[in-house]
């Protein structure tokens, strides 16, 4: 009684999961620490990509911006924006590691919809390191600026003496999972959106004319990928600022 | 129950459970869906409003997500991990 649903199916070949895997760049060998593989590669690429467009477009700054000056600005300003509206004043002095995060996330995840390129985000590996910087970056800063005094955060004062001690505990939890929902939320989309393409290009292959149909679907979720791309990069942004706030900020929140 | 038969049974338990936790993605469906369209009636009752919420909006939608994306996860465990 073996398992042959991939052979049964005739010539559908549909291999959604064999583009996320890291393979090295240079012959085949093992995959050791330093080993330069696909993902580094592509997170390198997103590295330059992040200095061209904030370093060289602002070279040469003049009165009236050009056109890279002008995306490079707008970027800055709206992240400089949302740092100071969510985390408030005194998160501005991690603007730049916020920014640091925005633009490679971005960067990452549009470079990983060009069609053969590797996705870097799309690995929990990856993302999960981020988030986990994020985490031991809030815990730490909280501890430094408020003390012992940051553990009130998981009393809620406003709630009935009795309910405290539950709230507590869910406080706990949900604190502690958020490295988990960060990272996954990130890689899981991109993950996902990657599978889903892959999945329609393995329908296009087989059905001769008829396969028009799927192109056009592929064409239409590159679209909404495109979009998934620049909005979880923004999703990422704004929870690193809403957990960096209960650092930072007043006490309730 | 010979080993082999236990295998087969097991791999079928895998697979049900990996399908049964993707039943998870319609809950966040409705918390996502439920956010976006208060915030639809609500940014069109009060439009100059709507902009300065646009955060909150992503903050909630992100909150509701990360619960459809645990159940996505247990779904790759089962896939791949267990």
């Amino acid at each position: 009684m073996a398992i042959d649903g991939e052979k049964a199916a005739g010539g559908l070949k549909i291999e959604p999961m064999e583009q996320f895997t890291i393979k090295p760049l240079f012959g085949d060998g093992p995959i050791e620490w330093y080993t330069p593989t696909n993902a580094t590669l592509w997170m390198g690429v997103a590295v330059l990509a992040v200095t061209a467009i904030l370093v060289l477009s602002t070279r040469r700054r003049a009165i009236v911006p050009s056109r890279g000056q002008s995306v490079a600005e707008m970027l800055y300003g709206f992240i400089h924006k949302m740092v100071e509206e969510v985390a408030g004043h005194e998160g501005l002095r991690f603007f730049p590691y916020i920014m640091t995060l925005f633009m490679f996330v971005l960067l990452s995840n549009l470079l990983g919809m060009i069609p053969t390129s590797f996705s870097t985000t799309s690995q929990i590996a990856v993302t999960g390191t981020l988030a986990l910087m994020v985490f031991l970056t809030v815990t730490l800063v909280g501890f430094w600026r408020k003390g012992i005094g940051f553990l009130s955060m998981f009393w809620v004062a406003s709630a009935p003496l009795a309910l405290r001690p539950i709230l507590a505990v869910i406080e706990l939890i949900s604190y502690f999972v958020r490295p988990l929902s960060h990272s996954i939320r990130l890689g899981g989309n991109l993950m996902a959106g990657h599978a889903v393409i892959k999945v329609f290009a393995g329908f296009a292959g087989v059905m001769g004319v008829a396969s028009v149909v799927p192109i056009a679907s592929i064409t239409a979720i590159f679209g909404l990928e495109l979009l998934v791309s620049a909005v979880q990069a923004y999703v990422f942004t704004i929870l690193t600022c809403v957990y960096l706030r209960d650092a930072v900020g007043d006490a309730h929140h | 129950m010979d080993a082999a038969a236990a295998a087969e049974f097991a791999l079928m338990g895998k697979y049900i459970g990996a399908g049964l936790a993707t039943i998870g993605l319609g809950g966040a469906g409705i918390g996502v869906g439920h956010i976006a369209g208060n915030f639809l009636s609500g940014a069109l009752r009060n439009p100059s409003a709507a902009p300065g919420q646009m955060a909150n909006l992503f903050v909630g939608i992100a909150f509701a997500e990360a619960l459809g994306i645990f159940s996505f996860l247990i779904a790759l465990l089962l896939m791949f991990a267990v």
